[in-house]
């Protein structure tokens, strides 16, 4: 152990800000990450132990103890569910003999539950050892698990039949399809990479962003931040070291694109992050990509590495004297709350990934305190192609307020899930009709942070002066039960993410699933739904996005789909609570006393 | 006007909320000319014998005879009032429920030190007459509908107070926030 913990250290040179890429090379090697592991990372980066335990007790994907030869990470989505996650989970525990969250007894399998992992077009998916394993089936549950019992490799587990593109790539060999269902000409048209670049150089940083600026591109991830305008401030921000982030931690439940845009145009996206250098003056790129992604490390590396050969990235980029920038890869751990810029810069410090407060922005205090812009992948595909043919070209997509193309993950209840890149101000019905999806019960648009809408409301556009959207939208269809399968989901979803540091999302997160469940047993009443619209007013006083719209698929589906609720409230005498059973609350005292 | 009735019970707490109320002073002078008092361990009286305006119920359920009072309270008041931390949230007693109850059990009565030698039937109390204990300690609005919730541990006797003139008056209670902060 020793030994590995300090060639580890060696490797990122001693330096604790980097201590998340630490803890995931050495939990590589050990399987896990003990006290007595981190007393020695502790004591070899020469920071207190405790800063070492709060950051790994932080993310779900760092195991205190062995999880298993084959550690099985079973999406609990609700897209997953709707595609028979449940028979899954039964096959593997069968199979495995062990319940979830636990290792066989022999220790070669570990059973565990983690939320979506960006495959919602593909579920039930699950990640085994890192590695992908989609459209599982209990038959196929089975054999997995007969494989590794009988030691089989991941690449025997997983076969020869790899997805479709990039995804079959040697340095990936991934069962993932990608499911691009329309290509747009922003993300998915044909490009010729380093041109946009090549352009690039011939400008000034501050023409660069005035074109940033007159095609009034905004942030993809959802808030829809002007891009130009993070870009000023963080040039004119004080300072010599500056740094452009593109987080690539899609955790919306219902997304995937990043996904799928980096596996198919991760030069496109590498290319935008160096035109962000350029024209904010930062040397330094960092793409934060979430861990459920981390399959496809070695081939965004050798990306990188093609790059630098073509002096596309290093020094003397384009043959421009003085423009340096270069990007590394960041993997996260397991915390949705990650996506939020300034817990994404925390999080790539080594700390726990927690919201910051603001002011300052990231802007000008960021990494390492120093001046950051952090933008979606999207976003920086979308800042290519707009130099390439300029605002006016880009400006004639989409709406007044929303220029270009949204690139949409639809999943569901519908014959075509995938990928979509559409101009903004498409209308819902469009894209339900495109995806093929009949019997609507409703659509939850921008993942359980958005919010969950009736048929009546299906004509409405996706727009920042409409429906704004991070690009999630999750098909619903009269068959679910879209309290019990979709909003209690949803609200333990939040509960299992919020990062505890706030008290109104911390304790209303945990108050609302104890509501939602007693709604759904039929122990509700009318109170109960006032009570949850009238708490939802508190979360404004959050920190983060996370806090503010924990609530929201319950908000959302009380405004929309009121009689739900109302169906299941309890119609008998309100004063005494249903919920209660007296015999079963003095069972284990009979047992005890019959068994003494 | 005629006079509000009043009930009040202890259930599993400690009194300390009932002492709270006696630590009123000299206005339970003015208390009783504006209530009477029903059944409650102030006056003694074990059984409802009218149907009362408040109830008042200090501690949460640890056993079933807490729940069956609980639920009369709940028939024979019209407003139930909860008072104190136990009552509201479980409160000490509730430092239990993250235990199993056998556990519990066999700690108190088997193999606690002070009991390991005088028990040697090892014997948990099962005498018929006896309250059954619950697997949890309940707050009580998980048992029945609570209308009112008087914080503290206990809840100040000026919190009391306001709050039964404000009930038997009708008047609007007053909450400056020194009443009911603890820090």
């Amino acid at each position: 152990m020793d030994k590995i913990v300090t060639a580890v250290i060696k490797k990122y040179g001693g330096d604790e800000t980097r201590l998340m890429d630490i803890l995931i090379d050495i939990q590589d090697e050990l399987g896990c990450l003990s006290h007595e592991t981190t007393a020695h990372i502790a004591k070899a980066l020469g920071i207190p132990q405790v800063d070492v335990e709060q950051t790994i007790s932080f993310y779900h994907f760092f195991a205190r103890e062995p999880r298993g030869k084959f550690t099985v990470y079973l999406n609990d989505s609700v897209v997953a569910e709707f595609c028979g996650r449940a028979a899954v989970q039964a096959a593997f525990e069968a199979a495995a003999g062990c319940q979830f969250g636990a290792v066989s007894r022999d220790g070669v399998i570990g059973l565990f539950h983690t939320a979506c992992i960006g495959m919602s077009d593909q579920e039930p998916a699950a990640l085994i050892n890192g590695q992908v394993f989609t459209k599982l089936t209990p038959a196929r549950a089975q054999e997995l698990v007969a494989g590794m019992r009988a030691g089989q490799t991941l690449e025997e587990l997983k076969g020869k039949k790899y997805g479709d593109g990039e995804n079959a790539n040697p340095r990936v060999r991934a069962l993932v399809e990608n499911h691009i269902r329309r290509r747009g000409v922003m993300v998915f048209d044909a490009y010729q990479p380093g041109a946009a670049l090549r352009k690039v150089v011939t400008m000034s940083s501050g023409e660069i962003i005035a074109m940033v600026k007159a095609a009034s591109v905004r942030g993809r991830g959802g808030a829809g931040f002007p891009t130009g305008m993070k870009w000023e401030f963080a040039r004119k921000a004080p300072g010599d070291v500056k740094y452009i982030f593109c987080n690539a931690d899609e955790g919306e439940p219902g997304t995937f694109k990043d996904r799928v845009i980096l596996t198919e145009h991760p030069q496109l996206v590498f290319e935008g992050m160096a035109i962000a250098g350029y024209a904010v003056g930062a040397r330094h790129g960092i793409l934060y990509v979430r861990n459920e992604y981390r399959y496809l490390r070695a081939y965004l590396e050798h990306v990188l590495a093609e790059m630098r050969e073509k002096t596309l990235l290093g020094a003397i980029i384009a043959g421009k004297a003085g423009f340096h920038f270069d990007i590394k890869l960041q993997f996260g751990a397991g915390a949705y709350v990650c996506g939020e810029e300034s817990a994404l810069i925390e999080s790539a410090e080594g700390k726990r990934g927690e919201p910051r407060d603001r002011p300052p922005f990231p802007v000008e205090k960021g990494y390492l305190q120093k001046p950051t812009v952090v933008n979606n992948v999207e976003t920086l595909c979308s800042v290519v192609k707009v130099l390439l043919h300029g605002a006016e070209w880009y400006n004639r997509l989409g709406t007044e307020e929303s220029k270009g193309t949204k690139v949409l993950s639809v999943s569901g209840d519908c014959e075509r899930p995938g990928i979509y890149e559409v101009a903004w101000g498409f209308s819902v019905n469009d894209i339900l009709k495109m995806a093929g999806a009949h019997a609507t019960q409703a659509v939850q648009v921008g993942g359980p942070s958005g919010s969950c809408i009736g048929p009546a409301e299906f004509g409405r556009v996706l727009a920042y002066e409409d429906l704004a959207t991070g690009g999630s939208l999750i098909i619903i269809g009269q068959q679910r039960d879209l309290l019990k399968d979709v909003v209690l989901n949803f609200t333990k979803f939040f509960r299992d993410e919020s990062c505890g540091s706030c008290v109104p999302c911390r304790a209303l997160t945990g108050m609302a699933q104890i509501v939602v469940e007693r709604i759904i047993a039929g122990h509700g009443s009318a109170q109960d739904v006032a009570n949850l619209q009238a708490w939802a007013a508190i979360r404004k006083r959050n920190r983060c996005g996370l806090g503010q719209t924990a609530l929201n698929p319950i908000v959302t589906t009380i405004r929309n789909f009121r009689p739900l609720y109302d169906a299941r409230l309890y119609k008998g005498d309100e004063r005494f609570e249903p919920g209660f059973d007296l015999a079963a609350a003095v069972k284990d005292y009979e047992a005890a006393v019959a068994s003494a | 006007m005629a006079k509000k009735i009043i009930a009040t019970t202890s259930l599993a707490g400690c009194f300390g909320c009932h002492m709270s109320i006696l630590d009123i002073d000299e206005r339970i002078l003015d208390l009783i000319e504006l209530v009477e008092f029903n059944k409650s361990p102030i006056d003694d009286i074990k059984t409802f014998t009218k149907e009362c305006d408040i109830g008042i119920i200090e501690g949460g359920c640890c056993n079933d005879e807490n729940v069956h009072t609980l639920l009369e309270f709940r028939k024979h008041c019209k407003t139930l009032v909860v008072i104190g931390e136990c009552a509201m949230m479980g409160g000490l007693p509730s430092m239990r429920n993250t235990i199993p109850l056998k556990e519990c059990l066999d700690e108190a009565y088997l193999n606690g030190p002070t009991v390991a030698d005088c028990n040697p039937q090892k014997i948990i109390p099962n005498d018929p007459d006896i309250p059954k204990i619950l697997n949890r300690v309940y707050p009580c609005h998980e048992i029945v509908k609570i209308d009112v919730f008087l914080p503290g541990c206990p809840p100040r006797a000026d919190l009391i107070w306001d709050a039964l003139v404000a009930l038997v008056t009708g008047a609007e209670l007053k909450l400056p926030y020194t009443t009911f902060k603890f820090d």
